[in-house]
């Protein structure tokens, strides 16, 4: 027992937050602070939270305890349509569907046995089926307009879609910014600086407003598309200058041995170093998908309802208005749990990576 | 027929490599056989030749290019047409009338459509400027605490970094500014200090007026700068012979004590201060800062100080281990230490990926839009919806946050270019 105890006391000496004295002095007061504030949040958000209201009940209850525990009643009431809009009830199962095919894609990625050039073939494919599970149409599948899709689905659609596309454009930028030719050069610097150089909204705005002015006025598009158009566009700019770091960091001697093969510019760079590049940037590939994941919900600006737009909209509500803490915190842990794990992973891919070059 | 040599084909990327293998080709004397082809082969080699293809390729690419804008141009002119919008810049004239919450600049709504987008145009460089001074601070402030050698710091840094980095910033924004919206009504308004009013409607401070003195107060500024500049040559050059400057900080804080002083007695200026006071529904009189403004401002300083700390951090990292000892082995303090060695070295490392922090930070101050803050592209959004002028409006958005990014680039790149010469004389040239 004592031996137990005194060996259960050594390990914990050497442990890092009781390694001297600052660090045991700092630790007990900061494990005090976090007693107490953790037990002020527990009483707010478990103690005295109400979980769910009577059926038919208005939300008084809830404002009547506004300031003593937090209202999960509203995310109860809300769940569904804050994570798949307001898709038509009895249909629900197809964005359930859409959503676990879109993390499974995410899961799959992360393998490494899985990076093969078909790997980007299911990045097209997967997100399509996706598309069109959610749109319907075929196969006794009602049709539902893009209006209806929403929540956690759509805020895969538009990352993923928007990252599958803008994919090849970004490889073509990239290709073109580093090209001899001078027109070709000088095109591709001015479409990635003006659009690195100007706030993502505004291209969300030109996309809901001067979009149908650039267009033939029998051709409509629907809202969703026109921004999963400016989302490629806006995507293909910040992939190019990923890739473009790729390229550049491909060792010179590369290029100079598939030139002395006596192969031209798109063998040396189909064959050569784009797949080099390529698996250079993963770190970086995965980093912008984290940014454009969170990105998206720029979308709820312009009245599209991704996570954040079903959010937004539950607190228009008359019922949850004033209960924006609760609704914004679920939301943000929905974010939190898909951008930390996959930031997690590219962290330990870095480290992986660069672990592998230095043998 | 002899075998064309593969050579030929010449290579796109890296042509040196291609010129010195021609350059074999050639003294083994095979080149020779090349100038007795017939005419379709010679035809074939146009094809070859890299600049008459790159010329093509240019020509058809920027053809296509201008075909397409040309193609949208027409579309639009006739759409704006058939909808008979006029386009044009015209609109920029014309009265706004919408109210823009107040700002720095003065406003009100007879005024024109181009005075409304400056005003936004000055609210944007306001949070913006105040912005990336907030975040430069704290993120310097997280950066240091991530390196901390306590644990308890270092944890609570890296796991701030971790939720700031890992929420959407307009989900941020959106949460701080419905935490300002739990505030009570400005009838029960919180006063955290005597004279300081917090509620749904801002935080209201008194302001101070001055009346009288400022004359002799700007005589004492331009006195200060004028011997500042003075104490801080003397002192270089003392140093230059002596090895030991002036004690400068000392000698620049007393200096500012007393002419501060003597231009208050002098000037004997009236110093009167204007508490806000609740007239009706809301607070009247003293300074005031919007709950959007404030939401705004905490929301996107929080969110870039994560990632200035993440690269100060890097930066500091990046700096040998060795160099430190050796200033310790010097007998350098820690203050020293970080000061005369550590910074200076981890600056240029910091710098540039700073400079795109601040753009990002500018760029970001447009969700505003979002939370009702009149910053640039919300006035640029209410003045689309009044006027139908979308392109004009949106191009001139675009146009003016182009030029800001440029001035941040082109800022920062002048400050690297004055920071290199800090770097340490290398040992071995």
């Amino acid at each position: 027992m004592t031996t137990a105890a005194s060996s259960f006391v050594r390990t914990l000496r050497r442990a890092p937050m009781f390694r001297d004295r600052t660090n045991t002095i700092a630790t007990v007061a900061f494990v005090a602070g976090l007693l107490y504030w953790s037990f002020r949040f527990l009483n707010w958000a478990v103690v005295n939270a109400i979980w769910a209201l009577p059926q038919d009940a208005g939300s008084n209850l809830c404002r009547v305890a506004q300031r003593e525990g937090a209202c999960w009643a509203a995310i109860h009431e809300r769940f569904r349509f804050i994570l798949l809009g307001s898709y038509p009830f009895d249909q629900q199962w197809r964005p359930t569907v859409a959503c676990l095919l879109f993390i499974s894609l995410y899961a799959v990625s992360t393998l490494r046995s899985f990076w093969r050039p078909w790997l980007l073939a299911l990045w097209i494919g997967v997100p399509g089926a996706a598309v069109l599970l959610l749109r319907g149409g075929f196969l006794g599948l009602s049709g539902v307009p893009s209006e209806f899709w929403g929540g956690l689905p759509l805020t895969f659609v538009l990352s993923t879609v928007g990252f599958s596309a803008a994919f090849p454009l970004g490889v073509a930028l990239a290709l073109g910014r580093l090209s001899r030719l001078p027109a070709i050069r000088v095109l591709c610097v001015a479409y990635i600086e003006v659009i690195r150089g100007v706030p993502i909204v505004t291209f969300l705005f030109m996309a809901a407003v001067m979009f149908p002015l650039f267009m033939p006025q029998s051709f409509t598009v629907d809202k969703l598309l026109r921004a999963q158009i400016a989302f490629v566009m806006v995507i293909a700019a910040y992939l190019a200058e990923v890739i473009r770091a790729g390229l550049q960091a491909v060792p010179k001697g590369q290029y100079e041995a598939a030139a002395s093969m006596g192969l031209t510019f798109w063998p040396t760079t189909i064959l050569i170093t784009l797949p080099q590049a390529l698996r250079i940037t993963i770190p970086g590939l995965v980093n912008t998908f984290i940014s454009i994941f969170k990105d998206t919900s720029l979308v709820a600006v312009i009245g599209l309802f991704d996570l954040l737009g079903t959010a937004k909209a539950v607190l228009v509500d008359p019922k949850w208005i004033g209960f924006a803490v609760e609704v914004y915190f679920f939301v943000a842990c929905v974010y939190f749990v898909f951008s930390f794990a996959v930031s997690q992973y590219s962290q330990y891919l870095e480290r992986m990576l660069t672990a592998r070059t230095l043998h | 027929m002899p075998i064309q040599p593969r050579h030929e084909r010449t290579p796109r990327l890296n042509p040196s490599a291609t010129r010195s293998a021609l350059r074999i080709v050639h003294a083994s004397g095979r080149a020779s056989e090349a100038q007795q082809r017939t005419w379709p082969e010679r035809n074939h080699r146009r094809w070859n030749n890299p600049r008459f293809r790159a010329i093509l390729l240019q020509t058809i690419v920027v053809a296509i290019v201008c075909a397409f804008f040309a193609l949208v141009a027409m579309q639009t002119a006739s759409n704006l047409r058939t909808r008979s919008i006029a386009s044009g810049f015209h609109f920029l004239g014309r009265a706004a009338g919408f109210e823009i919450s107040p700002g720095p600049l003065p406003y009100s709504s007879r005024d024109s459509y181009a005075r409304a987008l400056a005003v936004g145009l000055g609210n944007t460089l306001r949070v913006s400027l105040l912005g990336i001074l907030l975040a430069t601070a704290l993120g310097l402030l997280i950066g240091v605490a991530r390196l901390s050698k306590i644990w308890v710091i270092s944890t609570l840094a890296s796991a701030y970094v971790e939720i700031v980095r890992n929420t959407p910033l307009l989900l941020q924004l959106l949460f701080w500014y419905s935490l300002s919206q739990v505030l009570p009504s400005p009838a029960h308004a919180l006063r955290p200090l005597p004279g300081i009013f917090l509620c749904v409607r801002g935080l209201f401070v008194p302001s101070l007026t001055w009346d009288g003195g400022l004359l002799w107060i700007g005589a004492a500024l331009l006195a200060f700068m004028i011997l500042m500049l003075f104490v801080l040559i003397r002192s270089r050059r003392r140093r230059e012979q002596m090895g030991q400057g002036l004690p400068t900080t000392r000698l620049l804080v007393g200096l500012a004590t007393v002419l501060l002083s003597a231009a208050l007695l002098i000037g004997h200026p009236r110093i009167t201060a204007e508490r806000p006071a609740l007239m009706g529904f809301n607070f009247h009189g003293g300074m005031s800062i919007s709950p959007e403004f404030a939401a705004l401002l905490i929301g996107l300083s929080t969110y870039t100080a994560a990632f200035i700390g993440e690269t100060i951090r890097g930066g500091m990292l990046a700096i040998d281990r060795g160099q430190t000892e050796a200033a310790a082995a010097l007998g350098l303090s820690r203050v020293k230490i970080l000061r005369l060695v550590v910074l200076p070295q981890a600056i240029r490392v910091i710098v540039p990926p700073t400079t795109s922090q601040f753009l990002n930070l500018t760029k970001n101050s447009s969700l505003a839009v979002a939370i009702g803050y009149p910053d640039l592209i919300s006035i640029t959004n209410t003045t689309l919806n009044q006027t139908g002028q979308a392109i004009e409006a949106i191009a001139l958005a675009m146009f003016v946050y182009l030029a800001l990014s440029l001035a941040i680039s082109l800022a920062m790149s002048l400050y690297e270019g004055r920071s290199v010469p800090l770097q340490p004389a290398r040992c071995n040239p």
